[in-house]
């Protein structure tokens, strides 16, 4: 099993925090799913809510802050050292946000601010496109983990390329791979674990679901389902039937 | 006879007062701050009571116990029975289904009835519309409250309650904190403008997936702009970024408000327990009554009915989660 940064997840189930009805339901969620690890965001409001990122840090998962809402490489930059101190990890997970009505990456600036946050000792968890190129840079730039989009975040769209992702799970055979952002269904979660992905990460799918702790057992379910039918090497889709009973005798010909 | 003392003089604490004289106890308040104004938070609230809206993102008993809320403020101040509409631009039209879904008590509206209702509502195809929901001036409200205790005997202390003060009833929001481990503030931010030019009489629900608005009407041209919720205990300002929200948003709902005057801007913070709904807790000789969270006069009624319950007849509603010596 890959490793993120040497680190073996518990569970490949990635879970924001953001958006929940409450505290108390967010950690609920957690607790039914078993999410292996939490998102956290920064941007909002430096250094004042302490209180909420004790509860984040009391849910006993491991903790992957995130830049959300930065959009240019000095905030995220800022913002990933505050979270370096906050939460006492290198882990950061770069989000820069190219247009703020698509949520879209700008990939530009992720390139160029991994190489900063790389070369400063942070261990880089790009939100990037299921761009082939885009993601040799950012390796290039030092990050060993890439988190392509499914579609843009918060639609609930699914796996709007399944190409693209398929090709970009063929081209990083080696790179631990997350789904990041525009899973809405449990079938989408699992999907992308079928296609060979290592985690998914989503949280607007649960956290504004009508029921969110139900929803997050669905996505844990479907998480794990989606990673053992990969481990299981599926069949290969095809256009005739194959019976599975053996059909010599019959009078199939007729 | 008992005497009851009620610390601190916002909605929690008059609504406590309010409802043990109502039931014929003795009752005096301390609050330093003196009469209800800006040094509360529920001096910055929206007064909406609106149960069914608030459901969307709440759990049952805010439906449940909102609903005794608009009978309970009738008896007390000018209750504006008018409902609530509820829009979304075409692009977010699956945030209003969802809000259908997780609601109930509710018409859905096109844009004739919209206009209908509420002429300068001109951009919307598509709403809902909960009638039977109402709202209250929120300063309004608490000065009813102040007053009608002072006419009923009650006594307002403008001092810090003294330590060891017997059958104690502590409603200080986030002063508390020192007694209620588990309270936290959840930062809200509003603006108070003047925009003659826009007419709306009822509450006006603006659904968007980032920056939900809610603007409530004054009267007079005069309207309430809310409000972020933000998991941030700095009160100390509004954000630049909070402010564009609240102001693009209310432009989304009719243009004219790009031409309206700020009066006000409104900070503070909300006292919240961890899953957001409010508690009452006795510890010794003081009864805490706390949390209120974004409910402060949806839910205050049934949190000092509450709260009159333990106090007077030793019953627990099912607010109460702790009662130890």
């Amino acid at each position: 099993m890959k490793t993120f940064y040497g680190t073996a997840l518990s569970n490949p189930l990635m879970l924001g925090t953001a958006q929940y009805p409450s505290p108390a339901i967010l950690e609920q969620a957690f607790r039914e799913s078993g999410a292996g690890v939490a998102t956290v965001s920064l941007r909002r409001e430096s250094g004042a809510g302490q209180t909420f990122w004790n509860m984040i840090r009391e849910l006993g998962v491991l903790i992957l802050p995130n830049t959300a809402g930065c959009h240019t490489v000095k905030e995220a930059v800022t913002t990933a050292h505050m979270a370096r101190e906050v939460f006492e990890t290198r882990w950061i997970k770069l989000e820069l946000i190219g247009h703020t009505d698509s949520l879209q990456p700008d990939v530009f600036q992720l390139v160029e601010a991994a190489r900063i946050l790389t070369e400063d000792g942070f261990q880089v968890f790009p939100y990037t496109t299921d761009d082939l190129i885009v993601g040799e840079r950012l390796l290039e730039a030092g990050c060993e983990v890439l988190m392509p989009w499914g579609a843009p975040i918060g639609s609930g769209r699914g796996l709007n390329n399944e190409y693209a992702l398929r090709a970009m799970r063929a081209e990083f055979s080696d790179i631990p791979l997350v789904v990041d952002a525009g899973i809405g269904l449990p079938s989408h979660a699992a999907h992308a674990m079928e296609l060979g992905y290592d985690a998914v990460l989503l949280n607007t799918a649960v956290a504004r679901a009508g029921d969110p702790v139900l929803m997050s057992k669905a996505m844990a379910q479907a998480t794990l389902a989606g990673q053992l039918a990969h481990q299981a090497d599926p069949i290969e889709a095809r256009d005739m039937a194959e019976p599975s009973t053996p059909v010599v005798g019959k009078a199939f010909l007729s | 006879m008992t005497l009851w003392s009620v610390i601190g003089a916002g909605v929690a604490g008059l609504a406590v007062a309010s409802e043990l004289v109502s039931r014929g106890a003795r009752v005096q308040v301390f609050d330093p701050g003196g009469p209800p104004g800006p040094h509360g938070c529920s001096w910055w609230a929206g007064g909406m009571l609106a149960p069914w809206c608030e459901y969307e993102n709440a759990e049952e008993p805010v439906l449940r116990l909102g609903q005794e809320a608009i009978e309970w403020w009738a008896q007390r101040t000018d209750v504006r029975r008018c409902g609530t509409v509820v829009v979304a631009s075409a692009r977010d039209l699956p945030d209003l289904r969802r809000f259908a879904r997780r609601t109930e008590e509710f018409a859905e509206v096109d844009r004739e009835k919209i206009i209908k209702l509420e002429p300068d509502l001109t951009g919307f195809g598509k709403g809902l519309y909960f009638e039977r929901e109402a709202h209250v001036d929120p300063r309004q409200a608490l000065r009813d409250l102040y007053r009608q205790l002072q006419n009923q005997g009650v006594e307002f202390h403008r001092k810090l309650a003294p330590a060891q003060l017997k059958n104690a009833i502590d409603c200080r929001g986030l002063h508390a904190r020192e007694y209620l481990h588990d309270l936290r503030g959840v930062k809200g931010e509003m603006l108070v403008i003047r925009c003659p030019d826009v007419e709306l009489t009822r509450p006006v629900r603006l659904l968007h997936p980032r920056m939900p608005l809610y603007i409530v009407p004054r009267g007079d041209g005069v309207y309430m702009l809310g409000a972020t919720m933000i998991e941030s205990e700095d009160s100390s300002r509004i954000t630049a970024r909070s402010m564009l929200e609240l102001l693009s948003a209310a432009y989304a709902v009719n243009p004219a408000f790009g031409e309206a005057e700020v009066l006000e801007i409104g900070v503070d913070l909300r006292p919240t327990f961890p899953d957001n709904l409010p508690r009452i807790r006795r510890l010794g000789r003081t009864i805490y009554a706390n949390g209120l969270y974004r409910h402060g006069y949806l839910l205050a009624p049934a949190l000092a009915r509450g709260v009159a319950d333990l106090a007077l007849d030793n019953t627990h509603s099912e607010m109460v989660d702790e009662d130890r010596d």
